[in-house]
């Protein structure tokens, strides 16, 4: 019997040299494969033993990570809830992460380039030094004021955005999307929860998860009235080049008339061009649009930036969140000639022509720039994990020159007239120069109408402060004076913060 | 010539070279060896608080002494009861199950609360219930050695022991589920809180029928045969026996919706049947009735499924884990992850995150380890386990009669086949099934039972080393060696 017990002991010895040969298949030629594998909760569990970097605004940080000394040891926290989701975005457990922690994660993780200095140190130290700091651009004051104005909004509506810029660099002072959410529960420990939660907003008919101020584009009605005057004032008229009107106005290829919003607007013949825009005539822009031509209105729309589809806004260099492109739409008939019906629609905002609420505040604040668009931008400093050393300060730069000096100049003065003796007369703040210009877009048949403002804060030197855009979706009647009124109350914030320059 | 532990030798055995080497019982090596593997338990025990806790605590040190005082009581057991027992086995065993409770506590330290883990009590949880549990089966394996002071006294209570077996594999597969399953394999009795695997303790209680079986049987299933393509192939009528068995243990796979039981048992017998006879065929008729035994029950599960279903399922999940890998593929997957993440070297032990591997502390225990030890640390766990097969093996070897040789070379065998199926199914080698990873899972069964396999070893051994002539220092305990089996001829080797 000792030969066959022989054999068995060499047969144990095949079985076990198969274990030990997938064994090293295993831990040895699979290892990486399997170490990252996106299946592989340990991937997860790394990043989140290191202390996440902060996301301030003014001093006070609205991301940070809190020790819960749990698997997963470091939770995300957003001290501010609603107020800030939009721009911050949220750093799930599973899943993508959105906004600026989405795009400045690397150096929010400390695994950036960057911060190799820190994680060579660690090795030496063996000490774990968290990410880094990211400080944005956001100010405080005007932010509290957005979001609150937004919510509390006197027509009633549910969906809107609000977005402020510093004229003369670019830099976001307000985001704020309506609905918003509370990231919190989407970073939850308990993925269960969490994805229950993200459910629930995505399915939330409103879309609090949608960006409104960047990413979604509406109708702007007659804010587009801006772009159309910067046409007409290079194309050699002035303020007070009078253009025909009157009170219904028909296309030439079409039945549907054009009218304003009221009998008592323009039902003259002719009206200057300021006072065009100061009432916002909608029979003269129509005839405006139709004499310029589809080709002059499309491409000065596309000087303002329109039609830009890889805008982002957060550092100056690359990465940021998604803006999305705004658009003139199709102006033609079918046959390749300019459609007049459409071109005069177009000409007032109407028709397919879109814009996202940056946008807006982009036109704003080029006229109020002298003609200068700055790039926007989110993200003002990159600090290092001991904030000693700073990565990255914003340089501003300019992203285009729409209209010259003195068509801005012109547009100023048309836009302020709009304020003190016009539409947007809610937006006034005493002590400032406030331009604007007022919009009422059609939202479809049977739906309200959204109520847009784009305009511009200037202190009494003329120097801009603060170039916004309130959008209230579907808000009916009285939307655009409305919009307005919180865009003056988000600039009065702004101003209030820069020290009252 | 030194001898180590015992007086030496009669001047009656000088004469026989053979014998006098016998007679060295090398208690003190085993002595030695056994300490060893308790400062490795200790070191891996203080590594892991080191890793856990950022700190060793000063208690670290106790559930490594613990068990060191249930080892060296067990050795001063066999020292008294049987001197000449194998010295390699308790040390190799007690390193194995060391490891097991160490890791098992590391694995209450990740479980627990993190403020609570500096001050988690040394006999709570899974890693203190090993303890206990190892307490209990090395008590058992003891009285074992006490009681069965010759292991051919065992072949009195074959068939006894013969139907138990059968009784205790049939248990789960008869009771309703919610009595026997746990994560879909009918292997269990449940009775309240309490819940116990028959099926190891069937392995041993079979494989002691096997073997007397077999050895009663031996002539016949030897000698007669056909001769085919140069193999000798039995008469049909005695292919009987081999076919109840296999039919047993396919009803085992549809049943208790286990292969890896059902693997272990049939190739548990089949290896014995092959010992016995000597005949190459039966392992091939073997081979072949259990691959194709195995691959009918996948057609089946494909295209009828009902009670095969299951067993194509796990076939399925083995193919491809990554095809559903946060369902049905889950554990496969994330046993392989594991592994993987572990590498060559290891994230070292406390290093790892065994929480997010599921039945890390039962099936995938292996895996779990394998974190962090790495590739090299499981290496040196597999030579461990081989050494206990082949010491096993080598006591069947020098045992001198035919039953011994049998019962220790099939449960040598058993014991290293047990570490391949589990081993290799979380490894992917082979599919899936709910074994115990002997010596090192969680579980009471699994311990006592694979200790008792252990005790047989060891008496096993002690009569394979044990001096042949009557003048030896250490008188037989049973009084003069049975020269028959109970009932049957067999023959008793001398050396």
């Amino acid at each position: 019997m000792n030969a066959p017990l022989r054999r068995v002991g060499v047969v144990v010895m095949i079985l076990f040299g198969l274990l030990f040969a997938n064994l090293n298949w295993i831990q040895a030629y699979k290892a990486d494969e399997y170490r990252n594998s996106d299946y592989n909760g340990r991937v997860q569990v790394a990043e989140y033993d290191r202390k996440r970097g902060n996301i301030e605004v003014g001093g006070t940080a609205y991301a940070i990570s809190k020790d819960t000394g749990g698997k997963l040891r470091f939770l995300r926290t957003y001290p501010a809830g609603e107020e800030y989701a939009h721009v911050l975005g949220y750093q799930p457990v599973n899943g993508g992460a959105t906004g600026i922690e989405r795009t400045e994660n690397q150096f929010l993780a400390g695994t950036s380039d960057q911060l190799i200095g820190d994680r060579v140190k660690d090795m030496f130290t063996g000490n774990k030094t968290g990410g880094g700091n990211v400080l944005l651009t956001l100010s405080k004051r005007a932010q509290d004021t957005a979001y609150k104005e937004l919510q509390n909004n006197e027509v009633g509506a549910t969906r809107g955005a609000a977005i402020a810029i510093d004229p003369r660099t670019g830099a976001v002072q307000a985001l704020v999307s309506m609905p918003s959410f509370d990231p919190n529960p989407l970073v939850s420990h308990d993925t269960d929860a969490a994805s229950k939660a993200f459910n629930k907003l995505e399915q939330d008919k409103d879309r609090p998860l949608a960006n409104r101020a960047l990413a979604e584009t509406l109708p702007p009605g007659s804010t587009f009235k801006v772009i159309m005057s910067a046409a007409a004032l290079e194309s050699g008229y002035t303020k007070q080049t009078r253009i025909p009107a009157g009170a219904s106005w028909t296309p030439p290829t079409s039945g549907q008339p054009i009218r304003n919003a009221e009998d008592s607007i323009c039902p003259q013949d002719e009206v200057s061009l300021i006072q065009a825009l100061t009432e916002s005539c909608n029979t003269g822009f129509a005839q405006l649009g139709v004499k310029l031509g589809a080709d002059k209105v499309k491409e000065k729309a596309r000087e303002f930036g329109f039609e830009q589809d890889d805008l982002t806004v957060g550092q100056l260099g690359e990465g940021g969140l998604p803006v999305a492109a705004s658009r003139t739409g199709e102006m033609t008939a079918p046959g390749g000639a300019t459609d007049p019906a459409a071109l005069a629609q177009s000409s007032i905002g109407q028709r397919d022509v879109r814009m996202t609420p940056l946008q807006g505040a982009l036109i704003a604040a080029s006229v109020a720039n002298g003609g200068s668009q700055m790039r926007p931008y989110l993200v003002k400093q990159l600090l290092a994990p001991d904030r000693t050393t700073s990565y990255y300060t914003a340089k501003p730069r300019e992203l285009r020159q729409p209209v010259s000096g003195q068509v801005a100049a012109d547009l100023r003065d048309m836009m302020v007239s709009v304020v003190e003796n016009g539409t947007g007369k809610s937006a006034r703040i005493r002590g400032y120069t406030i331009g604007g210009k007022t919009g009422t877009a059609q939202s479809g048949p049977g739906t309200p109408d959204h109520g847009w403002f784009i305009g511009f804060a200037l202190d009494k030197n003329g120097t801009p402060i603060s170039a916004v855009c309130v959008e209230l979706e579907q808000a009916g009647s009285g939307g655009s004076h409305e919009a307005a009124r919180i865009a003056g109350r988000i600039m009065q914030a702004a101003i209030t913060d820069a020290g009252g320059r | 010539m030194t001898v180590a532990a015992v007086p030496a030798a009669s001047p009656a055995s000088t004469g026989e070279q053979s014998g006098v080497r016998l007679a060295r019982s090398r208690r003190n090596a085993e002595l030695s060896l056994l300490l060893l593997a308790i400062v490795l338990v200790a070191a891996y025990s203080a590594t892991v608080e080191a890793n856990v806790l950022d700190t060793v605590t000063s208690d670290f040190w106790i559930p490594a002494a613990t068990l060191g005082l249930v080892f060296v009581g067990l050795h001063l057991v066999i020292r008294w009861l049987a001197p000449f027992a194998d010295p390699a086995l308790l040390p190799a065993v007690a390193l194995l199950n060391g490891i097991g409770v160490g890791f098992l506590r590391r694995y209450d330290l990740a479980q627990a609360a993190p403020e609570e883990r500096e001050h988690l009590a040394v006999f709570a949880g899974t890693g203190g219930r090993q303890l206990a549990w190892t307490l209990g089966a090395v008590v058992l394996a003891a009285g074992l050695l006490a009681i069965m002071r010759d292991h051919r006294s065992l072949s009195r209570y074959a068939y006894t022991l013969g139907l138990a077996g059968i009784v205790l594999v049939m248990i789960p597969a008869v009771l309703p589920a919610r009595f026997s399953e746990i994560n879909n394999a009918k292997l269990w009795i449940r009775i309240g809180g309490f819940s116990i695997q028959p099926g190891e303790f069937a392995k041993l209680a079979l494989l002691a029928f096997f073997a007397y079986y077999l050895v009663r049987k031996r002539e016949v299933l030897s000698l007669a045969s056909r001769r085919l393509l140069g193999i000798d192939f039995p008469r049909g009528r005695d292919l009987g026996p081999v076919l109840v068995v296999w039919l047993i243990s396919l009803l085992v796979l549809v049943f208790e919706k286990d292969l890896g039981t059902s693997l272990l048992y049939f190739g548990m017998f089949v290896v014995t049947l092959y010992i016995a006879t000597e005949r190459v065929s039966w392992l091939l008729i073997g081979l072949i009735l259990f691959f194709g035994g195995a691959y009918l029950a996948y057609l089946l599960g494909s295209t009828v499924g009902g009670p095969f279903a299951n067993f194509y399922l796990r076939a399925e999940i083995w193919l491809d884990p990554f095809g559903d890998p946060y369902n049905k593929g889950y554990q496969l997957v994330q046993g392989l992850l594991t592994l993987g993440s572990g590498g060559l070297f290891g994230a070292g032990p406390g290093g790892g995150q065994p929480t997010l591997l599921p039945e890390v502390q039962t099936d995938f225990i292996f895996a779990g380890i394998g974190e962090e030890i790495g590739l090299f640390g499981l290496s040196a766990l597999l030579v461990v386990y081989l050494l206990i097969v082949e010491r096993g093996l080598r006591a069947a070897l020098a045992v001198r009669d035919s039953f011994g040789k049998l019962l220790a070379g099939g449960l040598a065998f058993t014991l290293g086949l047990q570490v391949f199926v589990i081993v290799g199914g979380i490894s992917k080698l082979i599919p899936l099934t709910g074994q115990t990873t002997p010596f090192l899972s969680a579980g009471g069964s699994s311990l006592m039972a694979n200790w008792l396999l252990i005790g047989v070893l060891l008496r096993v051994s002690d009569g394979a080393r044990r001096p042949v002539t009557g003048g030896g220092p250490v008188p037989r305990p049973s009084g003069g060696p049975p020269e028959q089996l109970h009932g049957a001829p067999t023959e008793v080797i001398r050396p």
